[in-house]
């Protein structure tokens, strides 16, 4: 790579430290980033990365510390400074109208209000030069709700360098795409350095910032814990830098096939907005294994976590439990037969927010075991809930506080425990170690290890594919609703899986779908 | 400016905001005394003077703070769950139409029996008004704001026709009035020669009741999950549309009984102004209740109190008795505000 330490300093982070009443989620974290230069911002979740972004972008106000741009100090809180002085940020969830095209959501907002109409030609003339130049491929003329998740990313990269941004941060751009999508991506971002661009690459995959960054800034409880040049570390020295000491993972044995526990027969649902349905699938969960599902996001994951949570019945096709036909499913005959529901969104599905954990722990099993004729049973569910926090290690000042106040962690336990003390046959769990910290991510994939060594079939739903490749016994790919014939482990590798999730492969294996 | 959600109000930030309402309240009921040419404290004084200070006043306060006892739960049960129930107007008026249906002399039954049946008659109505717009939620997804507050119309123009037509009192002189009760059907004083009547006990026990139903028994658990995230309420396997119908039908039977007690408790007859207002008077009770039903007893005393004692300060200090209306708007209006100020914080970009 180029010798970055001589080019300008556009951007320079003095000494944050922004704290939250008593926790402190940056603490002096200073760095510089150079013309045309990578910067890859690695850390767990929790290590204070998108608090700092938030402070460079002004949506927070820094207690201690300033951001400095181009050279000149950003005024503290202003939101539209760093914009104005040509920052752009893709998030991880993007901000895009869904009902508008995709020229007239990257002009919304540069055109100030009062400009007396838009000029389109103009507009979509520039957007075809740069998109061109950065080799995004996009139509500039279509609705934003009909893009695929990769499309839609493009469009916000072509946002932020339609206002000139010089420096483009990107938060986990990767989350959402193939292995051949981050490709292309990585392909645009060295386009734009070379012109001149900086990147933040916010990320935790490690081989993505060994194949970007010209440098590594690692953060961790908020504090700096290291700045390597790329092409002096590696994986290892970077893992270890991240969670500050070795941390060993639960192995993982392969599990022998036992009866088939659940099976789905040419099984389709109704398509959920812009995510598809599932598309005359066949599944089998077998007793004793982890079946991996990986896939690109909003591929039919949604509506095949729905289905076995109870939520949403078959248009056609056959579910069998057991060897016995499913009828008149909901989530309640779905908890009667035996199926733990570790559900996506923890927050949103898996509790209430403003109950305490006693109310929360006994959401799904109130009425069989905590209520007679209409009454509750409360000393008997705050016992049944003390008992869980002991057993699952939920870390709380005790049952009677509000969920809400739980880390993502703790809260993922308390959900795991609600479900495994059901002793299920059947484990969905959806995204189960999104968003937590290491120590949750091994304890929660040895709880899932353990139930399966007991017997129990373990449908593991992950965008994440190294998550899918160490713990799955069999790897299905999940694409616009369709499935692939199930791998065992170790018999494929990422690319050909990314192949999968692509979408190739499945015309010649399945002819009646097109 | 932007709110900014705070994870862990601190008791502090739970209960100054409410207080500053309270206060905020009063500052305006100030100024506008001082605009009509009063002096705030003697203003102030009659009204408390008016609603309290005599036994006579105290039991008055009562008897008023009665129908938005039974009200201001029906919209407290229904709001907690997230079912807005604007009708208890007309839930009310239902529950008043049935009582005077069989309490004129359809039924020949003693007073232990007829005034039981007469309850659970107006319960049935409330409940009945209300279940139709919670049907239409839970089926085709109809907003029962708008088909509850346009039913009040509806069911009060419906009265309006009974009064002038099948419950016309033959006897009336051409008013638009029911016949009155028969004395089996009156729920007794419980102060003789004062107009305080049994309604008042019932509504306590009303309040009381719900309260035990939210905090002890499995469709409270429900109606709380469910207003609170029905997403996870229907994932764990609550049965969110069956909830939402008994809710319905607890919140339109309480405002059923509010019709029963005023007709059967205060004025023995039906006609058209039989409530002035109090379906949305209740609103206002339950959110400063902070929709808590022993919150909801205090509140509509608080109410009641604001209006009999306005009426007897415009008498002897001649500021208008609206002042009490504006006292009541502002003090929902500075609630509201308190409330959010509880669980969020206001940032300046």
């Amino acid at each position: 790579m180029n010798n970055t330490t001589k080019a300008q300093v556009v951007l320079r982070l003095q000494g944050i430290t922004k704290r939250f009443g008593p926790v402190t989620a940056n603490e002096g974290v200073s760095f510089d980033l150079h013309r045309g230069e990578v910067i890859a911002l690695l850390g767990e979740n929790g290590a204070g990365k998108t608090t700092l972004m938030n402070i460079l972008f002004g949506q927070y106000t820094a207690d201690e510390g300033t951001v400095e741009l181009f050279g000149q100090t950003l005024p503290p809180g202003a939101p539209r400074a760093a914009l104005d002085a040509g920052v752009g940020m893709v998030h991880q969830h993007f901000t895009l109208a869904d009902n508008l095209t995709v020229w007239e959501n990257i002009v919304l907002g540069v055109d100030p209000l009062t400009a007396p109409r838009l000029k389109p030609a103009q507009a979509k003339a520039r957007i075809r030069a740069l998109s061109d130049q950065f080799h995004l491929k996009v139509d500039a003329n279509a609705k934003v709700g009909r893009l695929t998740v990769g499309e839609r990313q493009r469009v916000e990269i072509l946002k932020a360098l339609y206002r000139d941004a010089k420096i483009l941060i990107l938060d986990e751009p990767t989350a959402v795409l193939t292995p051949q999508e981050a490709e292309a991506l990585f392909a645009t971002l060295r386009e734009a350095i070379a012109t001149g661009l900086s990147v933040i690459f916010i990320s935790h995959k490690l081989h993505e910032v060994m194949a970007i960054s010209h440098r590594v800034v690692v953060l961790r409880h908020g504090k700096l814990a290291a700045e390597r040049a790329t092409n002096q570390t590696n994986r290892e020295d970077l893992a270890a830098l991240m969670v500050g000491s070795e941390v060993s993972a639960p192995s993982i044995e392969t599990g022998a096939p036992g009866a088939s526990l659940l099976s789905l027969r040419r099984v389709t649902t109704p398509d959920q907005g812009a995510a598809p349905g599932l598309k005359s699938l066949n599944l089998e969960l077998a007793a004793g294994q982890i079946i991996g599902l990986a896939g690109v996001s909003g591929n039919g994951q949604a509506a095949l976590s729905d289905l076995l949570s109870g939520l949403i019945t078959p248009t056609s096709g056959e579910m069998e439990m057991n060897g016995t036909a499913v009828q008149r499913w909901t989530p309640r005959t779905a908890i009667a037969k035996g199926i733990a529901r570790i559900p996506e969104d923890r927050h949103k599905t898996g509790t209430i927010a403003d109950f305490d954990l006693t109310e929360n722990a006994i959401l799904e099993t109130y009425a069989s075991r905590f209520s007679r004729r209409g009454w509750m049973n409360w000393a008997q569910a705050r016992a049944f809930t003390k008992d869980l926090i002991k057993t699952y290690d939920v870390r709380c000042p005790g049952p009677d506080i509000r969920i809400r106040l739980l880390s993502g962690g703790n809260m993922q336990k308390l959900i795991l425990g609600r479900v495994l003390e059901e002793a299920p046959q059947i484990i969905l769990a959806n995204q189960p170690v999104r968003g937590l910290d290491i120590g949750a991510v091994n304890y929660v994939h040895g709880a899932l290890a353990k139930a399966r060594d007991r017997g129990a079939a373990v449908l593991l739903i992950s965008e994440d594919l190294d998550e899918i490749m160490q713990l799955s016994d069999v790897i299905h790919v999940i694409s616009e609703g369709r499935l692939s014939p199930g791998f065992g482990r170790g018999t494929m590798r990422a690319e050909d899986l990314g192949a999968w999730m692509a979408g190739h492969g499945f015309d010649a294996e399945s002819p009646n779908a097109t | 400016m932007r709110l900014e959600p705070i994870a862990a109000p601190s008791p502090a930030r739970r209960i100054v905001p409410p207080l500053l309402a309270l206060l905020a309240t009063f500052t305006v009921a100030t100024l506008l005394a001082l605009i009509a040419g009063g002096n705030p404290f003697s203003v102030f004084g009659l009204i408390v003077k008016g609603a309290f200070g005599s036994k006579f006043a105290l039991l008055e306060t009562l008897n008023s703070a009665t129908p938005l006892i039974f009200t201001g739960l029906a919209i407290a049960v229904a709001f907690r769950a997230k079912l807005w129930n604007i009708g208890a107007e007309a839930q009310l008026y239902a529950g008043a139409v049935l009582t005077v249906v069989l309490g004129t002399g359809a039924l020949g039954l003693p007073a232990y029996l007829m005034l039981p049946l007469c309850a659970i008659a107006a319960m049935f109505a409330g409940a009945t008004l209300l279940l139709g717009p919670a049907l239409l939620k839970t089926r085709l997804g109809v907003d029962e704001v708008v088909t509850t507050l346009l039913f009040n119309f509806i069911f009060l123009l419906f009265v309006s026709y009974l009064l002038e037509g099948p419950l016309k009192d033959p006897m009336g002189m051409g008013w638009p009035k029911s016949a009155r009760l028969l004395p089996e059907a009156r729920l007794p004083r419980l102060v003789e020669g004062l107009r305080i009547h049994w309604g008042f006990g019932l509504a306590l026990v009303a309040a009381l009741l719900v309260w035990v139903i939210n905090t002890r028994t499995t469709l409270g658990y429900e109606m709380r999950a469910v207003g609170q995230n029905a997403e996870a309420a229907r994932f764990a396997g609550i049965p969110v549309t069956r909830v939402i119908l008994k809710t319905a039908l607890l919140s339109g039977g309480l405002a059923g009984l509010a019709g029963f007690s005023e007709v059967s408790g205060l004025k023995g007859a039906l006609t058209s102004d039989l409530s002035p207002g109090f379906g949305y008077t209740g609103i206002v009770v339950a959110m400063l209740a902070l929709l808590h039903p022993l919150g909801v007893v205090l509140a509509a005393l608080f109410v009641a109190a604001i209006f009999v004692g306005a009426d007897s300060m415009s008498r002897a200090a001649g500021v208008p008795s609206y002042i009490a209306d504006i006292m009541l708007a502002s003090a929902l209006l500075f609630m509201v505000l308190a409330i959010l100020l509880t669980k969020f914080r206001v940032r300046r970009d």
